[in-house]
């Protein structure tokens, strides 16, 4: 290309000085060959030759202020190869010359839909399967779900590999990955380091690589060192290498508050991790619920964080005795059906929600209560097809107001069911403070069942 | 403060006596794969400046002996990944100039589809795995390539490139830690272009010698000249061997020299002119490796130009392709978001 033109040295430059020429007409240059100095508003910077040639024209004159990217400021022409047609000389306030960026310019021209973006195809969860008439229904904890989710995984996919802190040989911090060891032995069972930060990119690499990692942190709070891992490398590798290298890998652990033990281990990450596309994240509270949802996890090709709970690893629920009992990611619960309000939590939070339920209901209250179960992609059409027939909406959850979980709802409902609102909806969430040790304070600071029951007299209007 | 070059150091090695020789198909081979990288990435810096790349653009030109000898030094299957200076790693692997060309511009032809840009490209065919933009994450993501390669008991090496920069975070440590624990098939090459960004190694790291990084966990390392093809390449072959071996991890320093500015926008002030025109003028790559062609008469003159031709059509028609093909159309925003 004989025209040599005034180049961008950074995202932002429009136009620079040429403050110096180093090559004179006649000069005979070879690629990497310093042409001429530059000064931006940020640095002065050196244009060097691509191609070998010899100088034919300067068009710019040296100390020339003010010369727009893309204009023409020299001719060099190669072997055999001849001068373009003439140029404007641009000695003073440039033109910028046809030059490729037009081609940019063009193609996005030819985007019809360039200025506004296309509306987000719907995310279709299935339905929860239907189970055989008369099925068993076994008493199980949380704790014993989760574990045999994970083993029932495991024995169906050899890929399928447990990591963490403690999940071998001490059986779990938590007793949630007991007696993996023994059946799958430590090639498949692995304790890592206290080393969250490495091992969880060690797990996403080999996610790469196509095994199916389940990597557990001892709690959600020791992830935030492992957080670039999960949404840097994992949750944006599919978009990033335009659909080629998926992530198939399950961050899962405890989350939230346990039981007086402060600031720095008592945090709710659910609306951290919902905030981020390319994720799926799973929050249940059954006992069902957490077995089906986390062998869906493990199956799906999209990394999921699966957030669980100290204090439900020990409740129990029934859960379907059937050969592979997977529920849908992406579907919520209606926990009981009713026409007066909403109530719409999940995980620890429907703790409160289910009681507070049980209290209202004998009071006359014909509360409709969701389960959300997950949290991205979150099932909206259930909540506001909810919210039509009741007109009122209260969100639970143990996690902090702003930005949260409950307030992506309130946005939701009242961009979509706004007409159908009897009430302002309303939150009912964990306090806007760290964590504090003290009992007393520790019970102020997260939502009890009581703050549920007035915020749904308030919004139903009783007093 | 006085700076005592490494490259000088290495210089030395160059001139052993017992220096690894290559045969004549090693050295074509090499410069001309060094070419396509140097060729290709001029284009890509002129391509910046008439505003067709967009963002950040790191050049790898001055290091093109590093992954050059190292991927003739490795086999098919073994797997790479590495930061963001990435284009001369896509180059050698044998990805379609066209489509890393094409990811600069942000088109549909893209490897990405346009939806990565300069720092995130990736091959499942080939193996590579980026191209990624966190300085310092790749380092954990190559053990665990390696980790999946031991888990499925494959042969295959993760080759895990990583710059003088990265080499000072917390989580290289955490890797090198649980790769020699679990004796991974990873081998760490450590791009030692002396300046992170603009800080030299000797305003930021108190052990300025990275191939004892790994001393504290057991895992040998060695500096190795990295403007030598040749000294790369026998480094690499040893390392490799070394590891398919069941030896473990191992660490190669490159000593390096990156000739550009840390990304296009970088003006370079924190070093010397003389120091960069030095090192072009006594220690590139490519121009020890013509010297040799030519000494051995391996090849004429012409013989050199003919691949600079063959070299230049590659590099041109990518440049052309990435210049005229489409941008994605809208509807690729809300797609490779969630897997099936």
């Amino acid at each position: 290309m004989p025209n040599i033109l005034m180049p961008a040295l950074s995202p932002t430059m429009e136009e620079g000085k040429l403050s110096k020429w180093l090559v004179k007409v006649g000069d005979t240059v070879k690629p990497g060959d310093v042409l001429a100095e530059i000064e931006t508003d940020k640095a002065t910077m050196e244009v060097e030759s691509v191609d070998s040639g010899e100088v034919k024209e300067l068009l710019v004159a040296e100390g020339t202020e003010g010369v727009k990217v893309n204009t023409p400021i020299a001719v060099v022409l190669g072997e055999g190869e001849s001068a373009p047609a003439p140029t404007p000389v641009a000695r003073t306030a440039p033109e910028p010359a046809e030059a490729p960026v037009v081609a940019a310019e063009k193609a996005a021209d030819a985007a019809p839909a360039a200025a506004a973006a296309p509306a987000a195809p719907k995310f279709e969860a299935a339905a929860d399967p239907d189970l055989p008439a008369g099925v068993e229904m076994v008493e199980m904890t949380v704790r014993q779900a989760l574990n045999e989710a994970m083993a029932e995984e495991m024995r169906r996919d050899k890929d399928v590999f447990v990591m963490g802190e403690e999940v071998a040989e001490y059986q779990g911090a938590y007793k949630v990955t007991q007696g993996l060891l023994q059946e799958f032995g430590p090639q498949r069972v692995v304790d890592t380091p206290i080393t969250e930060h490495g091992f969880a990119g060690i797990g996403v690499g080999a996610a790469f690589a196509g095994l199916r990692p389940i990597v557990e942190f001892m709690t959600w709070n020791f992830a935030m060192q492992a957080i670039d891992q999960i949404i840097n490398s994992a949750a944006k590798q599919l978009y990033m290498s335009g659909g080629q290298v998926t992530a198939p890998i399950v961050f899962r652990g405890p989350n939230g508050a346990a039981a007086r033990v402060a600031a720095q281990h008592s945090q709710d990450f659910s609306a951290w991790y919902s905030h981020v596309p390319g994720l799926y994240v799973v929050a249940p509270f059954t006992a069902a619920d957490a077995k089906g949802l986390l062998k869906a996890a493990i199956r799906t090709n999209t990394p999921v964080v699966f957030l669980e709970n100290e204090i439900l690893y020990g409740s129990t629920g029934l859960v379907p005795k059937v050969d592979d009992f997977v529920l849908p990611i992406g579907k919520a619960r209606i926990a009981r059906q009713g026409k007066d309000v909403t109530i719409v939590s999940f995980s620890m939070g429907m703790r409160y929600a289910t009681q507070a339920t049980e209290k209202l209901v004998a009071a006359g209250v014909d509360v409709e209560l969701i389960d959300l179960r997950t949290l991205r992609p979150m099932d909206s059409a259930t909540v506001i097809e909810s919210v039509k027939k009741t007109g009122r909406l209260v969100t639970v959850e143990e996690g902090w107001p702003q930005g949260g979980i409950g307030a992506e709802l309130t946005a939701r409902v009242v961009a979509e069911a706004f007409d159908y609102l009897d009430a302002p909806p309303t939150r009912v969430t964990g306090k806007d403070v760290p964590m504090p040790y003290a009992a007393n304070l520790e019970k102020l600071a997260l939502p009890n069942v009581d703050e549920v029951i007035a915020a749904v007299n308030a919004v139903t209007y009783r007093s | 403060m006085a700076r005592k070059p490494a490259a000088a150091k290495a210089a030395k090695s160059a001139s052993l006596p017992n220096a690894p020789q290559f045969s004549k198909e090693d050295e074509l081979k090499a410069f001309r794969d060094m070419l396509l990288i140097r060729r290709f990435e001029e284009k890509a810096g002129q391509m910046y400046g008439m505003g067709l790349i967009g963002g950040f653009c790191h050049l790898y030109i001055g290091q093109e002996a590093v992954v050059t000898g190292i991927t003739m030094a490795s086999q098919k299957g073994d797997a790479q990944i590495t930061g963001y200076r990435d284009h001369g790693h896509m180059l050698v692997m044998g990805l379609d100039p066209k489509g890393v060309m094409a990811e600069l511009t942000g088109r549909e032809g893209g490897l990405s589809k346009g939806k990565g840009g300069s720092m995130h490209m990736f091959s499942n065919e080939h193996r590579f795995y980026g191209g990624n933009g966190i300085v310092g994450a790749q380092v954990s993501l190559g053990t665990g390539l390696a980790f999946a390669a031991k888990y499925r008991g494959e042969n295959s090496v993760a080759i895990t490139y990583f710059g003088d920069g990265a080499a000072n975070q917390g989580q290289v440590y955490e890797s090198f830690n649980m790769a020699k624990l679990w004796n991974l098939p990873v081998l760490y090459i450590i791009e030692n272009n002396r300046y992170a960004m603009g800080t030299s190694v000797e305003r930021a790291t108190a052990q300025a010698d990275f191939s004892k990084r790994g001393l504290s966990f057991n895992i040998q390392g060695e500096q190795v000249d990295g403007m030598d093809v040749r000294m790369v390449h026998d480094a690499t072959r040893r390392a490799i061997d070394h590891i398919r071996g069941g030896g473990g991890p191992y660490i190669l320093e490159m000593m390096t020299y990156r000739y550009r500015g840390h990304s296009m926008s970088d003006p370079a002030k924190y070093r010397s002119k003389d120091e960069v025109t030095t090192m072009r003028a006594e220690r590139d790559p490519i121009e020890q490796v013509k010297s040799r062609i030519l000494e051995k008469r391996f090849g004429t003159e012409e013989t050199l130009k003919q691949i600079e031709t063959e070299v230049r059509a590659i590099v041109t028609e990518a440049a052309d392709f990435a210049t005229s093909d489409a941008e994605p159309p809208a509807s690729e925003l809300w797609t490779d978001i969630y897997a099936a």
